[in-house]
């Protein structure tokens, strides 16, 4: 061996050595960050934690809505290569169409995700993700129940497939029920494991539960009488509003037609309306009250006043104002009872239009009541100035503007308040904080007076007899509204309405009963709406543990609605 | 004074694989994610490649001189009997079992090709003649080719490599070396033809890694992506996200270099390599100053041939030369490769301290 060979060989591997060193310096130091993030890349993961749900109580604790664990099962498409026979089974766990899946994967294999199926229970994700399959994935959300079912659908409304609040209270309270998803940074192996919790970024706050005003089985003894109304008159629809009129916290809300909103598939046009504060209607005589009352207050009329209603009708302009009946001479008192259209007629008109529109204005109509519901109407209250006599005369027995159910029972609450309008709430307050709110419209003397006329509205005489409820004094008044449609007013499509208060000795809860449309067995008030009210409110003061205040009836009234039914 | 016999050792040689030794152990932790029950694996490989390495360096080299072509046969009818009997392990026949000792013939001809070739040139004058290149170059490639057919590429070259760089140091002539290299450049194509179909892959996929990042080019890309987010300083012991998470794959065997890389960056590599320069020095050095013409040709084979071992790792796995199922000399897991090595250590110790004083005193 050669002295030269030698140094040959020991320049070579001197040489070699220096090639590696480069390529050290090259990989480590050169391209460091860019290898740096491309290892970053292809195992760390920000991932989502999702956050619980907020429950909906109602005012006893009862639960409305509650989130529960479910599994949505996902694939990484370009991972995911299950035999035939695999497919097949996946398909039939998860009621799938196995064609239609195998088809589907194929349009989404260059995808890095694709939904299988979402919410399934924990147990089928178990089961599925037991099955083995590479790039088979479960991700864990939160699936909304309401436990009331169709008797709060409208009310609660719901949650869309990712659980954020689409609809109702749901929405209203969205920002505090869907409380802040956490993040963390995650370590994935190849083999799709989790490894490492490298670092939590966000801790996932849950959200508030809350507790709101409704009772559950208000809402369901609501729903159920609604829906016998609706099927007894064949209506097409029908809401029932009840609140505390004194704290101003709705206490049931019903709409019908309703479907279950544990059914996504149902959610569908009409049935998800909450009629009570989406749609409107004229008010028609359950306006009148509010008409003796401005008057009362502005001193032109005293309760026992005479009102002469003869012949039954009279002529403003070239419009006719027409009574049910000829009821001659009445006192401001039995124009309320009896619900004389000309008697009202003569009381409105005797009120500047300015003066009549501030006490409607002041009462909430013709604005939304702030409550926030989404979808919220406002109501149609045209500017005084815009007013004629003939416009004046029928705003003032409730034909030429518009209000929903809720506004209708707000206003009614003047009643439980000794005059003055409350704040509508969703949420149970205290009675200090809800009576701050109050906004002061008549003088509790007048209010005195006008809810002694409601009380003779259910008495032996009035329209309402029906109303009445055992054991308890009640005040409301019926209204029986022709509806509008292109031209005028139908002949014979009506709403049937009722509002009242109980107990007329202390009142305190407002319901109003709106009847679309009924069809068979009578359209008035009195007829349809009324003894819905009587059913509804008599649970209600019961389950609100309310003395009665005429227990002497309880027997005589039993046997009588017995007798009618 | 003489009495006790005198452990025959170079302990400059000893001094740098007890150095590497310690990088093995930490990198075995490392591999392993922390695991100890590895660590002692490791550390047992290591007491008993010492211990066999420690034997062969008492054996004097006459004696190594006259084993020499009984090991070759020896070894040449296990690799027969290989490819008749041998297990099959990862689609290659490389095994041979005999009793409870399970062992790969190949490995043992990594020592017998040198050994042989450098036997059959001790006694002849050198520069050897044409017919003696001619036998030599046959006594290489019988084994080489038994090897390939199992089929490890690898292996074969690396066992054709230590007995064609015997030849090398025993003076062949330029123009021949220069013939050669022209005739093998021609008969590549040939070759190609021959290669498994996963050999070719691993050539094709080294030109173009990225051309299938989830297939083939995997690894290359995985390691390079190891080693570059090292950086100056690494990741620290045990926070190689890449090596810990199990995206590098043969992160224990033959990637273990990119986990190193990783975890300790660029100063942990330039320690490796100061360390692998160390033994390769000193192992050059005992070449260079070998007595007899059989001590030369084997230690310089043994040394180039360590050599070639880090220099085709470390260029696979920073992707500079295609894959091919090399590890990382005496830092990958593997009882036989790392025996082997140790042996050659072994040889190159007896080489070295059976060396005779004389001419010292003679002058």
């Amino acid at each position: 061996m050669s002295g030269v060979r030698h140094w040959l060989v020991v320049a070579m591997a001197v040489t070699a050595a220096t090639i590696l060193l480069w390529r050290a310096v090259q990989l480590q130091i050169i391209e460091n960050y860019f290898l740096q993030d491309q290892g970053a890349a292809r195992h760390v993961r920000d991932v989502t934690i999702n956050a619980h749900r907020g429950m909906l109580l109602d005012r006893r604790g009862e639960v409305l809505a509650v989130s529960t664990p479910v599994d949505s099962v996902w694939v990484n498409p370009s991972e995911f290569s299950p035999n035939a026979a695999e497919l097949q089974q996946l398909a039939g766990l998860l009621g799938l169409n196995s064609a239609a899946l195998d088809r589907t994967l194929d349009a989404r294999s260059q995808r890095k995700f694709l939904y299988l199926k979402r919410g399934v229970s924990p147990e089928l994700g178990a089961q599925v993700k037991g099955m083995g399959l590479d790039g088979l994935y479960l991700e864990r959300e939160y699936r909304r129940y309401y436990p009331a079912g169709e008797s709060a659908g409208q009310v609660l409304g719901f949650t869309d497939v990712d659980d954020v609040g689409r609809e109702g209270l749901e929405l209203l309270f969205e920002q505090r029920l869907a409380g802040s998803p956490g993040a963390k940074r995650m370590i994935r192996d190849l083999q799709g494991r989790w490894v490492e919790n490298v670092e939590s970024i966000r801790v996932p706050h849950p959200g508030e539960t809350l507790t709101l005003s409704l009772d559950k089985q208000l809402q369901y003894l609501a729903y159920r009488e609604l829906k016998r109304a609706v099927t007894e008159h064949q209506a097409s629809a029908a809401t029932a509003v009840l609140l505390d009129g004194r704290s101003g916290e709705v206490l049931a809300m019903v709409n019908l037609p309703v479907l279950n909103p544990n059914n996504s598939s149902e959610r569908r046009g009409s049935a998800l309306r909450n009629r009570a504060v989406t749609d409107l209607f004229e008010p028609g005589s359950t306006m009148k009250p509010f008409t003796v009352a401005a008057a009362l207050d502005q001193g032109l009329y005293r309760v026992d006043d005479i009102i002469e209603t003869s012949p039954g009708w009279t002529r403003i302009g070239r419009y006719t104002i027409r009574d049910v009946h000829d009821y001659g001479r009445l006192t401001v008192a039995g124009v309320v009872q009896k619900s004389s259209n000309v008697g009202t007629t003569q009381i409105g008109l005797a009120l500047k239009r300015e003066v009549l529109w501030s006490y409607l204005d002041n009462l909430g109509f013709g604005m939304n009541t702030q409550s926030g519901f989404p979808g919220e109407g406002e109501g149609l209250l045209q500017p005084a100035g815009a007013w004629g006599p003939v416009e004046q005369a029928t705003i003032s027995y409730g034909y030429g503007l518009s209000a929903t159910a809720l506004q209708l029972a707000r206003a009614y609450s003047v009643f439980a308040t000794g005059g003055s309008l409350p704040e509508i709430s969703f949420e149970p307050r205290p009675q200090w904080q809800a009576e701050r709110a109050w906004h002061p419209v008549f003088p509790a003397k007048v209010t005195r007076e006008v809810a002694a006329m409601l009380e003779l509205v259910v008495g032996q005489e009035g329209t309402a007899k029906r109303a009445q409820v055992p054991g308890y004094r009640v005040l409301g008044k019926t209204g029986t509204v022709h509806k509008s449609e292109e031209g005028g007013y139908s002949a014979d499509r009506y709403l049937s309405l009722f509002v009242g208060l109980a107990p007329a000795s202390a009142p305190r809860l407002v319901l109003a009963v709106v009847v679309d449309e009924p069809k068979k067995d009578g359209h008035y008030g009195g007829a349809v709406a009324a003894p819905v009210f009587s059913r509804v409110m008599g649970g209600a003061l019961r389950l609100m543990n309310i003395p009665p205040d005429r227990p002497e009836t309880f027997r005589a009234l039993n046997s009588l609605q017995g007798d009618s039914a | 004074m003489n009495r006790l016999p005198r452990i025959r050792a170079d302990w400059l040689l000893a001094l740098g694989l007890l150095l590497l030794c310690s990088i093995s152990l930490l990198a075995a932790l490392s591999a392993s994610g922390g695991d100890m029950a590895q660590l002692q694996a490791q550390g047992n490989r290591w007491l008993i490649a010492v211990l066999v390495m420690v034997a062969v360096a008492q054996l004097p080299p006459t004696l190594l001189l006259r084993w020499s072509p009984y090991l070759y046969l020896a070894g040449l009818l296990l690799l027969i009997a290989v490819a008749v009997v041998g297990d099959v392990g990862k689609g290659a026949q490389r095994w041979l079992q005999v009793g409870p000792i399970r062992f790969q013939p190949s490995e043992l001809m990594k020592l017998a090709v040198p050994m042989t070739i450098a036997w059959y040139f001790a006694e002849r004058q050198l520069p050897p003649r044409l017919h003696e290149l001619l036998v030599a170059t046959l006594m290489i490639l019988l084994p080489a080719g038994l090897i390939f057919r199992q089929p490890d590429l690898g292996t074969a070259l690396l066992v054709s490599a230590s007995g064609f760089i015997v030849i090398f140091l025993a003076g062949i002539r330029w123009r021949w070396i220069i013939s050669t290299a022209v005739l093998a450049a021609a008969a590549a194509p040939l070759a190609w033809q021959r290669l498994h179909d996963y050999q070719r892959q691993r050539v094709l996929t080294f030109l173009s890694p990225e051309s299938d990042p989830l297939g083939t080019g995997y690894h290359i890309i995985q390691s390079n992506i190891a080693i570059g987010s090292g950086g100056l300083f690494g990741k620290g012991f045990l926070n190689g996200t890449q090596s810990q998470l199990e995206f590098l794959p043969e992160s224990a065997t033959d990637f273990i270099f990119a986990v190193l890389a990783e975890e300790y960056g660029f100063i942990g590599i330039l320690l490796l390599l100061a360390t692998y320069s160390i033994i390769v020095s000193r192992s050059f050095f005992i070449s260079a100053t070998a007595q007899s013409t059989y001590g030369r040709l084997l230690c310089g084979s043994l040394t180039l041939t360590f050599v070639i071992y880090i220099l085709v790792n470390i260029g696979m796995v920073s992707g500079l030369l295609p894959v091919v199922g090399v590890p990382l000399p005496l830092i990958s897991y593997g009882g036989t490769s790392m025996m082997t090595l140790m042996i050659g250590f072994g040889l190159l110790m007896s080489i070295q301290s059976h060396r005779q004083m004389f001419y010292g005193e003679s002058q």
